[in-house]
């Protein structure tokens, strides 16, 4: 017993977050945020070569309400920033927000007047995907970044905030 | 309700369907005026995924624009850029080799099954089939494989050229598209046996959306939409270009225009497109390349640094070889697939860093401001895209940019005329009608 810290959480409250972070992290509900030719790659990492089932995100949530993380696919352009700002807004915490090409980290060689220069200038993005589109491998790798990510995060459970 | 129950007059409700709605592929909102659960009126609001294709390609070279055209349509990007080439080709007036023809036509064939398995795996999936989603997916990964190796990349290729394509096929291919295209039949027959005659699809698809005859004309709809109305059009027939006019094919119309006739429509272009493919495989000149590149080879990294040291006099002969992404662009393969006019075709690497006159050609097209010129003047080229004729209208003012593009973009006009398939439908038709149109955000809203 004298191992244990003093200080800090107790046994009980760590033991439970890393239970909650290791079911978290294998219980997600995507919102695709579907705007354009990334989908096409979304849906090949969804579907059965690629699986997105195996690391327990496969089924996609189309109501913010219902979803844990929103996968931003696509180009956003200044017209469509409003609604996935608005999307955001609905999603009930914890929440976690992946961009997904690289259209949504920087913009990317749309640097025009018609699109938002990433969507980290409207909203908190937690995991980058970079490609043009990502090839579903690298889709495959940021969602396990994204896991690794949930699962060692401060955990926020009843009553603690 | 009012006090005066004989009074039945009813107001029409407003409803939003969209922009970030599961059914609306991509981004696009409809806004519906209903009556109960009847669609008195709807409008089409665009413009959510606008990304400047038409003012970037004012301010990039002629070449520099392939990889914007890769996005519009980006179910199916090889057409746009074969028909983006095509359309500078034609202000310039070159002629590209036949076997480059028969390139162009395999891989627009292969870059069209993966577009109508699309559209018909998302449409089917919205009425519930996430089976035949499954399994349309699973065909579409197989002809995915056949595009990244011939051009390097899954979905943004950047494959055309213009005066050609960027490299010979792999030698390997020939036996991969033949075992892909068997492999694809077969998922396309299973779709088949599991939709057509499905009791749930065809009470949801048939004459269901109709778009008559009148209405695709007067909306100037073309492709599978205008097809499926029985309007017997297509670029590919009418005006045929690449090599579309050796090759035999059956164009299929459909007599009603309701949803089911445009699935059976994209279900037989499939078997048709497999078709050409298997013809140009065979009719292909130049099926096997005889000069070994073994003999007289360098890598060129190797070359480069010969090059640079001026021991230049023995390398016009020499063929480099190249990093694997770049493989099938050595001189040999070079000849088949690129015409040879200097004004448009990079040299090889042999011969850039070979020999004076090939890295001054190089370094002509590369250079700002230098780069592809074709005359003052415009002109107008429209492919069959899978949704329809795809047109590029290309203005030049003499220099190394364009004057202007401008896309006549397929879906656009399909959405002018959404209305007239949605009106006097239910609000759960609106799902199956969108999603056997197809629209495709990229092109629509460029």
């Amino acid at each position: 017993m004298e191992n244990l810290p003093s200080e800090g959480p107790g046994f009980f409250t760590s033991k439970l977050e890393a239970a909650v972070g290791w079911a978290r992290k294998y219980s997600i509900f995507v919102y695709p945020f579907v705007t354009a030719c990334c989908g096409m790659e979304y849906m090949s990492a969804a579907s059965g070569h690629y699986d997105m089932d195996r690391f327990g995100a496969g089924l996609p949530r189309f109501s913010p309400r219902q979803a844990d993380v929103l996968l931003v696919v696509g180009t956003v352009s200044h017209k469509i920033a409003p609604i996935l700002r608005r999307v955001y807004d609905q999603m009930c915490e914890p929440k976690w927000v992946v961009a997904f090409g690289v259209c949504t980290c920087t913009g990317g060689f749309y640097d025009n007047y018609a699109t938002v220069q990433g969507i980290d200038t409207i909203l908190p993005v937690d995991i980058y995907i970079p490609g043009c589109p990502p090839r579903p491998e690298a889709v495959l790798d940021g969602l396990m970044k994204l896991q690794s990510k949930i699962e060692n995060q401060k955990q926020t459970l009843w009553g603690s905030r | 309700m009012t006090s005066d129950a004989g009074n039945k007059e009813t107001k029409s409700m407003l409803l939003n369907i969209g922009p970030s709605h599961p059914a609306m592929h991509g981004v696009i909102r409809l806004i519906t005026e209903l009556d109960g659960e009847t669609v008195v009126a709807v409008d089409a609001e665009i413009g959510y995924l606008h990304r400047a294709f038409e003012k970037s390609c004012e301010n990039s070279s002629w070449t520099q624009a392939i990889p914007y055209t890769d996005r519009l349509n980006y179910v199916s990007p090889l057409i746009n850029n074969f028909g983006y080439c095509a359309a500078v080709e034609k202000l310039l007036q070159i002629e590209i080799t036949e076997r480059c023809r028969y390139i162009r036509v395999i891989m627009s064939e292969v870059s069209r099954i993966t577009d109508h398995l699309t559209c018909i795996a998302a449409s089917a999936m919205e009425l519930g089939a996430m089976t035949a989603f499954l399994y349309l997916m699973k065909a579409r990964e197989f002809l995915y494989e056949i595009i990244e190796d011939v051009t390097g990349a899954r979905l943004t290729i950047s494959y055309g050229r213009i005066g050609g394509v960027k490299a010979d096929l792999p030698a390997s291919v020939r036996e991969k598209l033949k075992d892909a295209l068997q492999k694809t039949e077969k998922e396309i027959h299973e779709v088949d046996q599991l939709l057509t005659r499905n009791r749930i699809f065809v009470d949801r698809t048939r004459d269901v959306g109709i778009l008559t005859r009148e209405n695709a004309i007067s909306f100037s709809i073309t492709g599978p939409l205008a097809r499926a109305s029985g309007i017997n059009y297509d670029v590919r027939k009418a005006f045929p270009y690449f090599a579309y006019d050796r090759v035999q094919f059956d164009v299929p119309l459909g007599e009603r225009g309701d949803n089911y006739d445009r699935y059976l429509v994209r279900m037989e272009e499939m078997r048709q497109s497999i078709r050409i493919i298997r013809q140009c495989l065979k009719d292909m000149p130049d099926g096997e390349i005889n000069i070994s590149l073994d003999g007289n080879t360098m890598t060129s990294y190797d070359l480069v640094d010969q090059a640079k040291l001026g021991y230049t006099a023995g390398l016009v002969n020499v063929v480099s070889t190249v990093e694997p992404t770049l493989e099938g662009t050595e001189r040999p393969f070079q000849k088949r697939v690129m015409t040879d006019e200097k004004r448009v075709a990079l040299p090889n690497k042999a011969d850039t860093y070979g020999n004076i006159e090939g890295l001054m050609n190089h370094f002509k097209l590369i250079m700002n401001s230098h780069g592809i010129r074709p005359p003052a003047g415009d002109t107008y080229f429209g492919v069959e895209g899978a949704n329809g004729e795809l047109g590029f209208y290309v203005a030049s003012d003499g220099k190394d940019q364009p004057y202007r593009v401008r896309v006549r973009p397929p879906c656009f006009f399909n959405m002018a005329g959404l209305h007239t398939m949605l009106e006097g439908y239910m609000v759960a038709d609106i799902v199956a009608t969108f999603g056997s149109i197809n629209m495709i955000a990229g092109e629509l809203d460029r």
